[in-house]
């Protein structure tokens, strides 16, 4: 049965992950609507980013079900270039290609992955770096931008596929302090436009503002979530308090 | 340009000093035959060594069990041998087993000559030493970088072409240099087995003038020139290939 998006776009059902001996997901389900965002949070080690790089089959699962748009993630036989192409990747340490400039940056997956039109591509590429507000530094190679522009390069690479769902893993916790703004603003901007976004972070204003839903995850579960509002006033478990009360 | 050559007869006649590859012709035609060929072998030895490199570092990181071991026994045998020793076995023992031709005159030869031995030799063996060039130099390659270029859809090979290999190549330039540099020097081993290069013509020549110290000075400073242009090549290469604000 094709997938409408009265259902939800990325359906994880408990969902298993070890790494040999150390389990770090233990069952963990959540659902992710079109045009939703969540923000996945909670300590370092909690599993959050293993979820996230689940979800687009950089870590496989070892049992449950994670679903794209009705594809099934945990498959031998997963397509892994349909999924990619439904869901784009934003990391922590941004991970540009170093040889290429900005531009070229942008531009590489569609030419060498969708075989698009290399004129088309570029004004595609060209409209993302104005989208992400790095007008002028199309030639410039990554290692002449600073941490927020290569992010934001960065983000308009993963755009430039045209996914369905953007995955943010922890992308300002490399930032200087002072080039987080930029890079939350364009991420802000993808949300208000409808992008279905599933970010980990460790920025809970900005989660509080963004986020229509908000997970928290400790030792490899999901302990409570909620909408913002109703999560950051009225946490229930000790758990998620005593983690507020040491980030707010 | 006959001033110039008659001028050597006469340096000759005065001071003893004998270069008969520059007044007399026949000698002066050895020696530009025996330098081209030393260029061409050169040049063949370069591009294959380089290609058994690449291919052999690709291989190196095979899915395959039996694929890498043979990369590594292949290594490990050209690695360990001396150039000549293998230089004598292609060219005695393997040309030896192969099937002879017709060589037109009612006769029997074998199928390739000896220039063809020391190409197919002495690639192999720059070639061992290049697979392990470009296997440092793709360790080098961040595995967060191949991460980046997967969760974008590449496949397996358009990342190692165009992600994995231009920046391993830049890591690996500079004892490529120094590898490539000693290949050109070992194609006078060729001179074993009657390649007509520089150093067996310039053998020629010193048997039918015994002016041996002549040819070892002019041996030394020519084969001084001609790895000079390479490593002049090379240098400039690399500072082409650099990429701002990537590597130092």
């Amino acid at each position: 049965m094709a997938w409408t998006d009265k259902e939800p776009m990325v359906s994880i059902r408990d969902v298993h992950k070890s790494f040999g001996a150390l389990e770090v997901l233990k069952g963990v389900s959540l659902d992710v609507m079109k045009g939703e965002v969540i923000c996945i949070i909670g300590p370092s080690g909690s599993g959050k980013s293993t979820l996230i790089r689940c979800v687009n089959a950089l870590n496989d699962i070892q049992s449950g079900s994670i679903k794209v748009e009705g594809q099934e993630v945990n498959d031998p036989h997963l397509n892994k270039l349909e999924l990619r192409k439904k869901v784009g990747m934003v990391f922590q340490q941004y991970n540009l290609f170093p040889h290429k400039n900005a531009l070229e940056n942008i531009m590489m997956a569609p030419l060498l992955v969708l075989k698009d039109n290399k004129v088309e591509v570029e004004k595609l590429a060209r409209s993302l770096i104005k989208k992400v507000r790095l007008e002028g530094k199309e030639e410039s190679y990554p290692g002449e931008l600073s941490g927020g522009q290569q992010q934001r390069v960065a983000i308009a690479r993963s755009l430039a596929m045209n996914p369905d769902v953007m995955l943010f893993d922890e992308v300002t916790a490399a930032l200087d302090p002072e080039t987080v703004n930029e890079v939350l603003l364009t991420i802000k901007e993808l949300a208000q436009d409808g992008m279905t976004c599933i970010l980990v972070t460790h920025e809970m204003g900005f989660a509080k503002e963004v986020a229509d839903h908000i997970y928290f995850t400790d030792r490899g579960v999901i302990v409570e979530h909620g909408p913002p509002t109703e999560f950051f006033e009225q946490a229930k478990d000790p758990r998620t308090i005593e983690f507020l009360g040491q980030i707010l | 340009m006959e001033v110039f050559f008659e001028w050597f007869r006469v340096l000759y006649d005065e001071t003893g000093i004998n270069l008969p590859f520059l007044y007399d012709s026949y000698d002066r035609n050895r020696m530009v035959d025996g330098f081209f060929m030393t260029v061409k072998l050169s040049i063949v030895c370069l591009f294959f060594s380089v290609v058994i490199g690449v291919v052999g570092a690709w291989l190196q990181n095979s899915p395959l069990k039996w694929t890498r071991r043979i990369v590594n026994v292949y290594i490990q045998l050209f690695r360990n041998t001396p150039p000549l020793v293998q230089l004598y076995f292609f060219y005695f023992a393997i040309s030896s087993l192969m099937p002879t031709v017709d060589n037109g005159f009612g006769g029997q030869q074998p199928m390739l000559g000896g220039f063809a031995w020391a190409a197919i030799s002495l690639s192999f063996f720059a070639g061992a030493y290049n697979v392990e060039i470009f296997r440092a130099g793709i360790e080098a390659v961040p595995n967060s970088t191949i991460e980046a270029a997967e969760a974008l859809g590449f496949s397996r090979l358009t990342t190692y072409v165009y992600i994995t290999l231009p920046l391993a190549f830049r890591v690996a330039l500079p004892s490529l240099n120094n590898n490539l540099v000693n290949l050109v020097k070992t194609t006078t081993l060729a001179y074993a087995i009657a390649v007509p290069e520089m150093l067996y013509e310039a053998n020629q020549i010193w048997s039918d003038n015994v002016n041996v110290t002549e040819m070892m000075i002019f041996l030394l400073l020519i084969y001084f020139a001609l790895v000079g242009v390479l490593v002049w090549g090379m240098n400039s290469w690399e500072r082409k290939l650099k990429i701002p604000g990537f590597g130092n």
